[in-house]
């Protein structure tokens, strides 16, 4: 493993919107990638600032990484990071992006079942959680997309997913029901980064925080 | 089970081989011959005990990570040790009853139901000191000043020092008048340092002043000059906010005196043992590290359970986590192989070479020697009664 200068920082983003979004952010922080990341098939890439590098990952793997020390700063949404947990990292900066809500939905019109439920969702940790706070009993089945399905075809009587405008729950038949959480993409910070390259971090994120504020 | 997987060992259980297993073993000793220096006497706990004592005093976060096993001849629950330095506040209160300041130390394995950080291990080897009896500074800065020369004395370099007081979040919260669950929360969103505080905090703290405090927590991290903005910041907080700073303060100037060389990083909110620690609690990173190398604190009072409320701090250095990032060169050879041979006086002559500091390693009849495998440089060859020792090629 190769030694890293104390100063060196690697930034783990995600392609899509969350990379659209957070490249004019980190612009203002004078941090800017030397060729275009959407298009390259690479998945690191060095920026005009000397040490810092950022990576592209699946969003899923970004707080691992950030946990892990892999990476010393991500950027996540909020559904990730509740289904991930937040241990190891700080969660200093709401960068406004990307925002949806996760919701609960069902096939519209059809009342709550009594009882026992069975949800679908990728979400199983806040799925989990959130029910048993509701005081429902409900059996978790893990999936990896095309949750609108589920219902349809009997495998859940609910769904726990992100919904941005409901298009596509309408276009299946379905209904949001309740909101368990806004979403947005949050900046992660390894703790232990944060500690040992204080005087590195510190001045990006407030360089970030003042463009958000904008 | 297959016959594949039988060598599998539990995640986060490791055998340390040869080699590795010796730079552990001299690192372990020259620890303690440095605690020992310093006046800290050895102990050794045992490997299980009631939870009764194992887990007194202690957080929630210990209980859960204790294997816990019933007792047959008492019936009673015994755990294995995840933390020692509960037992050696028993050994303290209890079994020593020492009268004035008592200094102890351990190098002993723990075991964890689950690992505390991803990828470490759930055996650590805790070598750790304890001070008893002295509520002062004094102690706090012995300690830590015994961390950081411990860890360079061992070859650790750029050592970052991190620094916190507890006392300040205990006395914030105990004037914010807040139910169990809203506690939680808060704890909760400052642990992470969470942008969702700022929204919290205007839900739940009606008090401006203190609602524009704890709102502001977070950012009260940095270099040694986030003390003085911490001042100006908290000067309408509680007199104990202010008399924590105080206590920090010294310790920095303290230790800078005496290692200018060690970077410090101060955290006014971190929360790391929280529910356990009483005071200034510090850990010990180097430069490029993904975990701590040591870390301890401030825990008054915890030998009360045993009858006998005691001033504590102390820290412990994870033995295994600092071997891994001390050395990464392999031992060079230096044995002596001695085939074997029924000369007399060559039992006397490898006796000589072992008691003046060789490693040799004794040969059987019909042995092919694999001088790598055995770390052996040298071989001793007998010619006409005389022994001597040839260099392998």
């Amino acid at each position: 493993m190769s030694v890293e200068p104390a100063t060196a920082i690697t930034i783990a983003l995600t392609k899509g919107r969350i990379l659209k979004e957070t490249l004019p952010l980190l612009a203002r922080a004078g941090i800017e990638p030397l060729e275009d990341m959407e298009a390259s098939r690479k998945l690191v890439f060095p920026t005009s600032k000397a040490g810092v590098r950022l990576l592209i990952l699946r969003g899923s793997d970004v707080p691992t990484y950030v946990q892990y020390g892999a990476a010393d700063i991500g950027v996540s949404g909020k559904d990730t990071l509740l289904e991930h947990g937040g241990e190891g990292f700080y969660e200093p900066l709401d960068l406004g992006i990307a925002q949806c809500r996760l919701m609960t939905a069902a096939a519209t019109g059809v009342a709550p079942r009594a009882g026992r439920i069975r949800v679908a969702t990728k979400y199983v940790n806040v799925a989990r959680r959130y029910y048993a706070e509701q005081g429902r009993q409900a059996d978790i089945i893990k999936l990896y997309g095309a949750m609108e399905l589920a219902p349809i075809m009997a495998l859940a009587d609910e769904i726990v997913d992100i919904v941005d405008t409901g298009n596509t729950l309408r276009a299946n038949g379905l209904e949001a029901r309740e909101t368990i959480a806004t979403i947005s993409s949050r900046l992660i910070v390894n703790r232990v980064a944060m500690k040992t390259k204080h005087s590195t971090i510190q001045p990006l994120l407030d360089q970030l925080a003042a463009a958000v504020a904008d | 089970m297959t016959q594949v997987d039988r060598w599998l060992l539990p995640e986060g259980i490791e055998e340390i081989l040869p080699n590795q297993a010796f730079k552990v073993e001299r690192l372990r000793r020259e620890l303690l011959d440095f605690y020992h220096a310093w006046g800290y006497d050895l102990v050794i706990p045992p490997l299980v005990e009631f939870t009764d004592s194992l887990l007194s005093g202690s957080g929630r976060d210990l209980d859960l990570l204790t294997f816990k096993l019933t007792d047959q001849h008492s019936g009673r629950m015994m755990g294995v040790r995840a933390d020692v330095t509960p037992q050696t506040a028993r050994m303290d209160a209890h079994s020593l009853r020492r009268n004035g300041p008592n200094r102890l130390c351990y190098a002993s394995t723990v075991l964890y139901t689950r690992s505390r950080a991803p990828l470490s291990s759930r055996t650590p080897i805790q070598v750790g000191v304890e001070l008893y009896g002295e509520a002062g500074l004094g102690a706090d800065i012995e300690v830590i000043t015994l961390m950081v020369e411990a860890l360079q004395q061992v070859g650790v370099d750029n050592i970052c020092l991190d620094l916190g007081h507890v006392g300040i979040y205990r006395s914030l919260e105990e004037c914010l008048d807040l139910t169990g669950g809203q506690k939680a929360e808060l704890f909760e969103l400052l642990q992470r340092k969470s942008s969702e505080l700022g929204d919290w905090v205007a839900r739940n703290i009606k008090d401006a002043e203190m609602a524009a405090i704890v709102a502001g927590l977070p950012r009260l991290a940095g270099e040694v000059d986030i003390l003085d903005t911490a001042r100006a910041f908290f000067a309408a907080a509680p007199a104990e906010v202010e008399l924590a700073i105080d206590e920090l303060q010294q310790v920095v100037d303290a230790i800078l005196a005496t290692n200018p060389a060690v970077s410090l990083y101060l955290d006014l909110c971190e929360l790391e043992g929280y529910h356990y620690h009483t005071g200034i609690v510090f850990a010990g990173y180097c430069e490029g590290a993904r975990q701590a190398l040591a870390n301890g604190g401030r825990y008054d009072d915890i030998g009360e359970t045993f009858g006998r409320a005691r001033p504590a701090t102390g820290f412990s250095i994870d033995l295994k986590a600092l071997v891994e990032r001390l050395d990464t060169s392999e031992e060079p050879a230096n044995g002596i192989y001695a085939p074997a041979c029924e000369e007399p006086g060559y039992p006397a002559f490898i006796r000589q070479l072992r008691a003046g500091g060789e490693r040799v390693v004794c040969g059987f009849y019909g042995q092919l020697p694999d001088y790598a495998e055995l770390c052996c440089d040298r071989v001793l060859v007998q010619e006409n009664g005389t022994f001597s020792l040839k260099p392998i090629r």
